[in-house]
């Protein structure tokens, strides 16, 4: 993560700054909570220039942007390409979501052989083309900030766009699940259920939701800065996961994570 | 020499996912129509193998961040089915409610931010409303009650927390669901204005001739659960799907094309719904069906934002229902042990018919799956439907051809991101 440094607010006086929204592969969904922030959404739209935003408006405006927000992970050597004329055109670039931050749940196949899974799925393989891996932005290009989630929370979204036209850095915690939950009062349900749970090792920024339904995090915002998987592995097995159980827990939607990638081997 | 016309839309907005299209014309007549799915592949089918079938809904969830609760809906009913657990009441009550919340969230998101801006002639909802600004309001209250429902019954409005095999992580309590009461009774009005808005645009004109196809359930209009039915007689339960529906692979495309055996093209979704289970829509949405101008059956494509319209009323009348009804269940779900073989799971998704099938072996572990979304299901009949357009409005000068075949792809809310195993507009004249 860097700094927005001197913010991405450009031109002269009157002039807004122009936002840019960009689809690699993904389901949509990052870039839908920029719509699903009904509330807000018309005063953002007021606030900025949406230059570029294909599921929600035709109109398109040429960089250079002021602010990108790139949706989803790099699968085709076109999208290699593409992503590097993004980033050409964008002040500042962040990725939204555990796609384009981690590799998405696509990134599965960075795991196995992938001719074998264009032939399960397609009935003629040769009319596809595709990458072996599925890889997060920041493998290509340098990137501003990181926003987790699979999907990202809105008011976090909503704050780093704010952030960034501003000139300030997000304020977006990079500490774990654990530490939302302790503070809405959850019951831990790991501690007290024995249910396998990922809030130790998972960034923040959901708001402990699975604990709050009873349920133990799948570490759908991927892994907290210096996660210290090592230690609740062994839980996760005295809980009653076996090794194929603790790769599955890992290996997910921020599979190709590095934390992640290595507690789903040591199983 | 004829004169030779080419018509592109490299990337088609205000529609979710990837794709283009192309119209080549000769003399006035359509050469050639193509919808290119150019959203890169992600290998659902192949990665769900070596899975638990637990963790089936979560992982097919991610297939569409607009109708996440469809893919967890198809997954859980293949999955319970084959394993025979009967699911009680409150809890199936519970999963309606939810699927109630995805047609409010994505009817609206639909018809107010990615198809009205055609019919009025704006870029996007964000320019409509510097002109219209109470109707995008009107079309965005109603969303957020969509996501409302979605964040209280399934914990968050996109990939849903809550939902598993067997019922849900923790049940809310009658009093949490009541607060839905007061947003819903003002999203239902909201909806109705909604039909009145929508039945005042200006339709051009295309009839749909093919075979429709849609869930048909007793008693009620089908979301959840039902018989896969047609207006020309097929009447099937899930388990037959793969023996009367077939999947192609066509060059130009990452998804798969579907057709009816024998029988062709077929058209899912909200025209086929309303045509097939009209009768079974609540009397508030029938008579803003009959005030639209909606007759016994619905094959006016351009119309399909009224019938939209008309389902965004009904899932709004069938929340209030449902939340008035609910009783909290005694145990949130039910145990469900593995049982090894195959389980076939439908449901109505905002845009169609989703079918998922899985085969799992003794221990629960995902062998094969397949799935079926309903743009995959709809893309022969949009090609055919722009294929008639253009026909139809060929003396229009190129922009104007664009923009109404961009208009007629998004009358099927297209969802490229689930087609793909969907599209780049094109129109060449020759």
């Amino acid at each position: 993560m860097t700094t927005p440094g001197a913010g991405a607010r450009s031109g002269g006086p009157g002039l807004k700054p122009k936002l840019a929204v960009w689809k690699f592969a993904s389901c949509d969904g990052c870039q839908l909570s920029l719509l699903d922030l009904e509330d807000d959404l018309l005063a953002l739209a007021g606030a900025v220039e949406l230059a570029e935003f294909r599921e929600a408006t035709s109109g398109s405006v040429e960089g250079p942007y002021d602010l990108s927000l790139v949706e989803g992970s790099i699968t085709t050597a076109h999208d290699a390409e593409r992503i590097r004329d993004v980033r050409r055109a964008s002040k500042a670039l962040v990725t939204i979501g555990a796609c384009a931050t981690a590799g998405g749940v696509q990134a599965l196949r960075n795991f196995a052989d992938v001719d074998e899974f264009v032939a399960a799925v397609y009935a003629s393989p040769e009319y596809i083309s595709t990458l072996a891996t599925s890889t997060a932005i920041a493998t290509h290009v340098a990137v501003d900030f990181e926003l987790h989630g699979c999907p990202v929370n809105k008011r976090q979204l909503l704050e780093v766009v704010t952030a960034f036209l501003h000139g300030r850095e997000p304020q977006v915690p990079s500490t774990s699940v654990c530490t939302e939950c302790k503070r809405r009062g959850l019951v831990c349900v790991s501690v007290a259920h024995g249910t396998p749970c990922l809030g130790p090792v998972t960034h923040a920024g959901c708001g402990a939701l699975c604990p709050a339904y009873n349920r133990g995090c799948y570490g759908c915002f991927g892994p907290m800065e210096t996660p210290n998987t090592a230690s609740l592995v062994p839980l996760l097995r005295r809980q009653g996961l076996d090794e194929r159980g603790v790769e599955r827990v890992f290996r997910t939607f921020n599979a190709n994570a590095e934390p992640f990638r290595e507690a789903a081997a040591r199983g | 020499m004829g004169e030779r016309r080419t018509i592109r839309t490299d990337y088609l907005a205000r529609v979710e996912g990837e794709g283009a299209m192309t119209v080549r014309l000769r003399d006035g007549r359509v050469e050639h129509v193509e919808l290119e799915i150019f959203e890169p592949p992600r290998f659902f089918e192949a990665l769900l193998r070596g899975r638990s079938f637990r963790e089936a809904p979560d992982i097919t969830a991610r297939i569409c961040g607009i109708c996440p609760v469809a893919y967890q809906t198809s997954a859980f009913n293949a999955l319970e089915s084959l394993c025979g657990v009967e699911i009680p009441e409150p809890i199936r009550m519970l999963r309606r409610l939810l699927y109630c919340g995805e047609w409010i969230e994505s009817h609206a998101l639909h018809v107010y931010m990615l198809h009205a801006p055609d019919f009025l002639g704006y870029a996007g909802a964000v320019e409509l409303a510097r002109d219209a600004p109470a109707a995008v309001e009107r079309g965005l209250a109603l969303k957020k009650t969509g996501n409302e429902v979605m964040a209280l019954v399934g914990g968050r409005e996109i990939h849903p927390i809550n939902v598993r095999v067997g019922g849900f992580y923790r049940a809310p309590t009658a009093r949490e669901l009541r607060t839905l009461v007061d947003p819903l009774e003002r999203a239902r009005e909201a909806a109705l204005e909604t039909v009145r808005w929508v039945a005042g645009f200006e339709f051009p004109e295309r009839a749909i001739e093919c075979e429709l196809v849609a869930l048909s359930q007793p008693g009620e209009y089908a979301i959840e659960r039902g018989r896969i039915v047609s207006d020309r007689g097929l009447d099937i339960v899930p388990a037959e799907y793969d023996e009367h529906f077939v999947e192609e692979h066509v060059e130009r495309s990452t998804a798969l094309h579907s057709r009816l055996r024998d029988r062709g093209t077929y058209l899912c979704g909200p025209l086929a719904r309303f045509s097939l289970n009209h009768d079974r829509l609540s009397p508030l949405a029938l008579d803003a069906a009959h005030e639209a101008g909606l007759g016994e059956e619905c094959r006016d494509a351009f119309r399909s934002i009224v019938v939209r319209g008309v389902e965004l009323v009904y899932a709004c009348d069938e929340a209030l229902r449902l939340v008035h009804d609910y009783e909290q269940p005694d145990a949130p779900f039910v145990d469900v042990e593995p049982v090894a073989g195959t389980g076939f799971g439908v449901s109505e998704a905002p845009r169609g018919l989703l079918y998922h099938r899985y085969r799992i072996d003794e221990s629960g572990t995902i062998l094969d799956a397949k799935i079926v979304p309903p743009t995959a299901q709809n893309q022969r009949a949009i090609e055919d439907d722009l294929r008639a357009v253009v026909g139809r409005y060929a003396q229009l000068d190129d922009e104007g051809l664009r923009a109404l075949c961009e208009q007629a792809i998004r009358n099927y809310d297209p969802c490229i991101s689930c087609a793909t195993h969907f599209l780049d507009l094109t129109v060449e004249r020759r």
